[in-house]
C-alpha cells in the first residue's frame, strides 16, 4: 500500500484494507494527540485550502488538523476571492497552489472537480467535497466514529435517514459500506430516495437493503441522519414540502436499542431536536471532533510522514 | 465479401462500386451511424440504408452503404459505442478489400459527453477529455471517470 503522494478523491478508490488501515492509524493519531506528540509531524509544511464553495466544518477541521501537525494553511474559502471569479480554470488554480504548498484540499460545487485537480497537481490532493458526488474524508471519519463505538463495522445494522438523493455524505458512506458485512436501511421521502445504482451496488455485494418512507429506526445500531439540503433543490416549493419530513426527537427514539448511536454530518437544521443532544445516543458532536485525528492521519499519510 | 448475401437481400440492398459498407449494426441504429458519419441531405453520392434485415447471426440488423466515402478511426470508435458488433467493409470496384470489426474499448475517451450538467467535464475551458469506463457491455453501461455517474443515453462530443 503506497500512501505517499496518493490523492484522496473518492471512497470508491479505497479497498477495504486501505479503509481499515486509515481507521487504525487514526486511532494511533488520536492517542498521539492526547499525549501532545503530533506538533512536529508536518512542521513547516503548507496546506492549501481551496474552497470554491463555503464550508465551515471541513475547512476548519483541515486547518486545525494541519496546525496540530505543526504545519500552516493558506487558501481561500469563498469563490468570490478565488481567481475562478476572474475566469481562471480550476486546473490553473490548482497548478498554482501546488507550486505554493505541500498538500491541497479542494471543495468545488462541480462533480469530478477533485479528480480534475489531482490530474493537474504535483502535490497530493484531498477531496473536501465535489458537488453531490464524493466527500471521502467525511466518510472515513464516519466509519472511524462507528468503529470507535462498536469496535467493529461488520455485523452492524445501519439506518440512513433524510436526503438520500442529494446528500454526498450518504453516497460516499454507502460506497464504503459495500466493503463490509452490514445491513442497510434507507429512510427518505420518495422524491429523495437513494440513487438506484447505489442500491444495486450494495445488493450486488450481497448486502441486505431495506427502503422505507416511514421513520422506523428501532432495529438499528447506527442511525445516520442528514439535512435536507435547500441549495440542492431547483424548486423551493419541493424543499418546503419535504424539509420537516423526518425529525428525530424524544418520541421518535422511544424503543430504540440502548447501544444505538445517532450520527449526523452536520450542520443540522430541524432534523434532530436539541433534546436528543442530552441523550446517551447522540454522537454527532463527537463525530465532528473525530474529523481532526482522521484528517491529521490522511494529511500525514499522503505527505509521506511516518508515525 | 466473405458472407455472401442471399439473393433476396441482394435485391433489397444495392452493391456499391467504391466506398464503405457498415454491416451488422444493431437494429434501429442505422440512422445514428449516418449521424456519426455526418451524412445528411447535403451528401450528394449514393447512400443505401437498410433496417431490420433478417440475419442468422444477429436476428435483426441494419446495414449502411455509402458510395465514395472512407471512414476515420474516430468515427469507427464512435460506431463501436452504439453498435459494438458492427463490421466495416471498405469496397473498391465492387470488392471488399479491407474488413474490420469494430471493438468496444474498456475506456472511452473524448468521444461522448457526460450527460450530467454538474460534471466538471462539461465546464468550459478546463483541460480535460471526457473519460468513461465501460462497466457493462450488455446492456452498455458507462461510468464517468469525473462525476462517477452512470451514463444513460449517449451524447457525442462535437
Amino acid at each position: 500500500m503506497k500512501w505517499s503522494k496518493k490523492h484522496i478523491i473518492s471512497i470508491k478508490d479505497f479497498s477495504r484494507d486501505e479503509i481499515d488501515y486509515v481507521l487504525k492509524k487514526s486511532s494511533e493519531m488520536e492517542d498521539r494527540l492526547s499525549h501532545e506528540k503530533t506538533g512536529s509531524l508536518m512542521k513547516n509544511k503548507i496546506l492549501s485550502n481551496l474552497f470554491f464553495e463555503p464550508s465551515t466544518r471541513t475547512r476548519m477541521s483541515f486547518e486545525a488538523a494541519m496546525k496540530k501537525l505543526g504545519g500552516f494553511t493558506i487558501g481561500f474559502d469563498y469563490p468570490e476571492v478565488s481567481s475562478e471569479a476572474k475566469g481562471e480554470t480550476v486546473a490553473d488554480t490548482v497548478r498554482i497552489a501546488s507550486g505554493y504548498s505541500d498538500v491541497i484540499v479542494i471543495r468545488h460545487p462541480m462533480e469530478g472537480s477533485a479528480r480534475l485537480a489531482s490530474e493537474n497537481s504535483s502535490v497530493p490532493v484531498i477531496n473536501g467535497g465535489d458537488g453531490a458526488n464524493q466527500h471521502p474524508t467525511q466518510t472515513l471519519l464516519d466509519l472511524y466514529t462507528i468503529k470507535k463505538e462498536f469496535k467493529k463495522i461488520d455485523g452492524l445494522r445501519i439506518c440512513v435517514v433524510g436526503d438520500l438523493k442529494y446528500g454526498r455524505t450518504v453516497h460516499s458512506l454507502t460506497n464504503a459500506l459495500e466493503n463490509y458485512d452490514v445491513e442497510m436501511c434507507f429512510i427518505s421521502p420518495m422524491e429523495l430516495r437513494m440513487p438506484r445504482d447505489s442500491i444495486k451496488g450494495l445488493e450486488d455485494r450481497g448486502i441486505k437493503v431495506k427502503e422505507s418512507s416511514k421513520l422506523n429506526i428501532k432495529d438499528s445500531d447506527v442511525i445516520y441522519c442528514t439535512r435536507i439540503q435547500k441549495e440542492r433543490f431547483p424548486d423551493p416549493q419541493e424543499y418546503e414540502r419535504v424539509k420537516d419530513a423526518y425529525v428525530i426527537d424524544n418520541s421518535s427514539i422511544e424503543g430504540i436499542e440502548d447501544k444505538a448511536i445517532i450520527m449526523h454530518p452536520l450542520p443540522r437544521v430541524t432534523e434532530i431536536n436539541p433534546e436528543i443532544d442530552r441523550t446517551r445516543h447522540a454522537r454527532y458532536f463527537e463525530q465532528a471532533k473525530n474529523g481532526i485525528p482522521v484528517r491529521m492521519t490522511l494529511l500525514s499519510l499522503v505527505s509521506g510522514v511516518d508515525f | 465479401m466473405k458472407d455472401k448475401p442471399k439473393p433476396e437481400e441482394n435485391l433489397k440492398i444495392k452493391a456499391i462500386r467504391n466506398g464503405i459498407v457498415i454491416d451488422h449494426i444493431c437494429h434501429g441504429r442505422a440512422l445514428e451511424v449516418l449521424r456519426i458519419l455526418g451524412i445528411g441531405e447535403d451528401y450528394t453520392d449514393e447512400v443505401t440504408l437498410a433496417m431490420n434485415i433478417g440475419s442468422k447471426k444477429h436476428g435483426r440488423k441494419d446495414i449502411v452503404k455509402v458510395e465514395n466515402r472512407d471512414i476515420q478511426t474516430d468515427e469507427i470508435n464512435k460506431i463501436a459505442v452504439i453498435a459494438p458488433g458492427a463490421t466495416i467493409n471498405r469496397v473498391r470496384d465492387f470488392k471488399v478489400f479491407e474488413k474490420e470489426q469494430v471493438a468496444l474499448p474498456n475506456e472511452i475517451i473524448g468521444i461522448i459527453k457526460c450527460t450530467n450538467p454538474a460534471c466538471i467535464s462539461n465546464k468550459d475551458r478546463e483541460p480535460l477529455k471526457s473519460f468513461f469506463y465501460v462497466t457493462c457491455r450488455e446492456p452498455l453501461t458507462l461510468s464517468c471517470k469525473y462525476c462517477e455517474r452512470e451514463v444513460r443515453g449517449l451524447n457525442f462530443e462535437d
